[in-house]
């Protein structure tokens, strides 16, 4: 019997969580699938809390099987996974700054997302107290001659989103980078709470603006497998067009992005091009550049029209004709290649260790990509396969993007061809009892994990939604030790993490 | 008379660089901007952006010393005198005889050592990683273009710059090895020293990258003017620099009427746009390099510079 397998033998069945199961297990049972996690035999796919409980949710090996394993914490405390799992440590960090749950036997006490300036604490918990922390940040301490800080942000020189680096170096190479996040923290987690399905839909799909079809999608996935609604085919084939168009477009304007950090604006320029006419392909046939609330829970939005379908052929050829040179362009550029090449190297072992999904993990040897999973979206109809590479530095996440972008121009094209005619959104039946949904969808970043419980008023009790970026963030912090300051900014556009989504 | 002509042509040359060294940016920015399929900025923007800082309040850091404040008015009188020394249009400067190349050299040194000592003043670590990237760039930037002067010396026989250039129109000056070499040395000494791609990037935001701009990030107003005033200055001084020297055909010389001087204009505004085009295109074509890339960028100019002044040895003794 596999690892997961045990300890859903162990554990008590909860009804009413779908597709995958939930089992209520105790703090043994908690700590256990912690070690298991920890020895690399399940990978943790996110953790997150309630007032009176944990939760979290586990991939086998294969990630062909997914569970979520919850702790009712009578106490208000739980066993740590950090201690034994690093990856849980800045999710159990902020499961304490929004409920107040304390994880026993934590090696980082600090707080997370809250600075201190949200006028109460633990806003979300059982115990919500008045007082603002307004406590110092004690950064990691630095001991050793010859070093220097340089604290970055979160103000940056650039129109980006906020975030705070703190360097350590020595001369130019990085001795230690600490982040700090959590500075576009919206509190979604709260507004979702009492929030009806289309309010808390259209709350998913602002996690974070550049992933916005992907976020929904699994939101929608999520409330259609609680409330066991059955999606028509249709819906499913536009969702995968637009979460495709999605990537198409973030991926061309990553390429040039990246390229542009090493000071080489000619990709930026032509990549930019091309990433306008998908947004402006997909606000002529969806009515939104970045397609916010066309996914909804039961279907989508908005019909894709002949017009619409046309629009995205004459992309598609645009793309096809103007991207291969490029990519030569790219990597022909000799100056550019000596930047990316062999910069930021991530640990395929950390990479396994962290479950990093998306183009942080897939160049580094991870395979996995939720579109591989037999999920509604009709990805194995379409014949899908992940991208991988072992490299792991900067050009090899270059590649999986150039790779993903023709796999998509693929998809797309495919999804074109064979999407059936019917129906568009399925009604939302009514509620008796509590149910609860758990979903995986690949946006471009990685893997967006979505777990709702509809209450028996029909309304959002808890949603939890995971963006990719808190598996890959700790890994930045990794890929650029023994690197030089002056790589940062291209190491980090290679990781393209997101603020919102994380900071929530 | 011939006295009042030369402070005439001195200060016509003095203001001439002075109200070019704007066009001479704005006209890169906009190529620039034209090759990456941008509108760009209109040409005139540098003026115009000049005389929005000049207008502004200077934001001064509280623990910024009398040289934070002091420095750019220097830097800028360095540079601004340096860029006089260089004959654009004409030969034959007033100031041209008491001042030589090793004189712009000392005095664009000095800018520079005033410009890494502000970064550092105000004590933020952007400053000071500037001012140290500044100066390891600068300690190898600095012989290489010791070496081209003295090999354009070895060739005219003289330091001062008209005698170069009136050497280089009159003698002749065969197709010479040496002087290739000298050439190729000084365009790598002056891509370094204008912060150029691809050893800086005068456009970037991503301040961990910055060399140049990590240095004047706490200067505002007219101070920040001023700086970037001296910066388009530089940027004017190396091309002309590189056009008197290599290609001082069409420029007046001493006493010549002025229908040679309105030829010598026109010449050194077709050799400005000839330099500045040259530039974009070379900074699109190509990524910025790492950091301890540099040293062996200027490394190699130091080497060509110093190979140009050996080879010139070698075939004099020879011939």
């Amino acid at each position: 019997m596999s690892a997961l397998g045990d300890i859903l033998h162990r554990g008590r069945h909860v009804a009413g969580h779908h597709p995958y199961p939930r089992v209520e297990v105790d703090a043994a049972g908690w700590e256990d699938a912690a070690f298991q996690t920890a020895d690399g035999r399940c990978t943790l796919l996110s953790l997150w809390g309630e007032v009176d409980g944990v939760h979290m949710a586990l991939a086998g090996p294969d990630a062909m099987e997914i569970a979520v394993i919850s702790l009712p914490c009578a106490g208000g405390r739980f066993p740590s996974v950090g201690q034994h799992h690093p990856p849980a440590i800045r999710l159990e960090r902020s499961i304490r700054d929004l409920y107040g749950l304390e994880p026993q036997g934590a090696i980082d006490e600090r707080p997370w997302l809250d600075h201190g300036r949200w006028g109460r604490r633990r806003p979300l918990g059982a115990a919500t107290s008045d007082a603002g922390s307004g406590e110092a940040y004690d950064f990691l301490p630095v001991e050793g001659d010859s070093l220097h800080q340089i604290p970055v942000g979160p103000v940056h020189a650039g129109i980006i989103e906020p975030g705070h680096f703190r360097f350590t170096a020595n001369g130019e190479t990085v001795v230690r980078l600490e982040q700090r996040l959590g500075y576009v923290h919206k509190g979604l987690d709260g507004l979702m709470q009492g929030a009806d399905l289309g309010r808390a839909a259209k709350l998913a799909g602002r996690a974070s603006g550049d992933s916005t079809v992907a976020y929904a999608t699994a939101f929608a996935q999520a409330v259609e497998a609680a409330l066991g609604i059955a999606v028509p085919p249709r819906a499913q084939w536009l969702r995968a067009l637009m979460i495709e168009l999605e990537r198409l477009a973030n991926h061309l304007g990553d390429i040039g992005a990246i390229c542009n950090d090493a000071s080489f604006a000619l990709m930026l320029a032509h990549c930019g091009i091309l990433r306008e006419r998908v947004l402006r392909a997909a606000a002529a046939a969806f009515d939104h550049r970045l397609m916010m609330d066309r996914v909804i829970p039961g279907g989508v939005a908005v019909d894709l029209a002949s017009e619409g379908a046309a629009q995205f052929r004459a992309l598609l050829a645009e793309i096809r004709a103007r991207f291969p040179a490029l990519v030569e362009l790219y990597d022909d550029t000799t100056s550019l290649q000596d930047r990316t090449v062999g910069t930021g190297r991530l640990d395929p072992a950390l990479a396994r260790q962290f479950g990093a999904g998306g183009f942080v993990g897939r160049a580094a040897g991870r395979g996995f990509d939720a579109r591989s999973l037999a999920a509604p979206l009709p990805y194995a109809e379409l014949g899908f396969k992940p991208v991988t590479r072992s490299e792991g530095d900067v050009n090899a996440r270059v590649w999986v993007r150039i790779d993903e972008v023709n796999h998509s121009l693929a998809l797309i094209e495919r999804l074109l061809d064979g999407v059936p005619m019917g129906e568009i959104a399925a009604a939302l039946p009514s509620v008796a009892e509590p149910r609860e949904g758990l979903a995986l969808v690949e946006g471009f970043r990685g893997d967006v994990l979505a777990w709702l419980r509809i209450g028996a008023d029909g309304r959002i009790a808890r949603c939890h939604l995971r963006d990719p970026s808190w598996f890959q963030w700790p890994l930045l912090e990794a890929v650029i030790e023994g690197n030089i300051v002056a790589d940062f900014p291209l190491c980090n556009k290679s990781f393209n993490c997101s603020y919102s989504g994380h900071d929530l | 008379m011939a006295v009042i002509g030369d402070l005439l042509v001195q200060f016509g040359q003095m203001l001439v660089v002075l109200g070019l060294a704007p066009l001479l940016t704005g006209f890169v920015r906009k190529v620039k901007a034209r090759l990456l399929r941008r509108r760009g900025p209109p040409l005139l923007q540098p003026y115009r952006d000049l005389l929005r800082l000049l207008r502004k309040e200077a934001v001064v850091a509280e623990n910024a010393s009398w040289l934070f404040r002091a420095a750019p008015y220097l830097i800028f009188a360095a540079t601004w005198v340096a860029a006089a020394l260089v004959p654009t249009f004409a030969t034959g400067l007033l100031f041209s005889w008491s001042a030589d190349l090793i004189v712009i050299v000392a005095l664009l040194g000095s800018a520079r050592f005033f410009l890494a000592l502000a970064g550092m003043d105000v004590g933020t670590s952007f400053g000071g990683i500037g001012a140290s990237r500044e100066v390891m760039i600068a300690s190898l930037a600095e012989p290489a273009m010791i070496m081209v002067v003295f090999t354009l010396a070895l060739i005219a026989g003289s330091t001062q710059l008209s005698t170069v250039a009136s050497h280089m129109i009159h003698a002749e000056v065969r197709l010479r090895v040496s002087l290739g070499l000298a050439l190729i040395a000084l365009i790598m000494v002056a891509l370094a020293e204008n912060a150029r791609i691809p050893v800086d990037n005068p456009a970037t935001h991503l301040e961990l990258t910055m060399v140049h701009e990590a240095m004047v990030l706490e200067y505002s107003g007219r101070h920040l003017a001023v700086i970037e005033a001296a910066s388009m200055l530089k940027l004017l001084l190396y091309v002309s620099l590189i056009a008197a020297m290599f290609l001082p055909w069409g420029i007046a010389e001493a006493g010549a009427g002025p229908a040679a001087y309105a030829g010598g204009v026109l010449a050194y505004a077709v050799k400005l746009g000839i330099g500045g085009f040259l530039l974009a295109l070379f900074e699109i074509s190509i990524a910025k390099m790492r950091v301890f890339r540099v040293p062996g960028f200027l490394g190699a100019a130091l080497m060509l510079a110093l190979l140009a002044m050996l080879l010139m040895f070698m075939t004099r003794s020879f011939g």
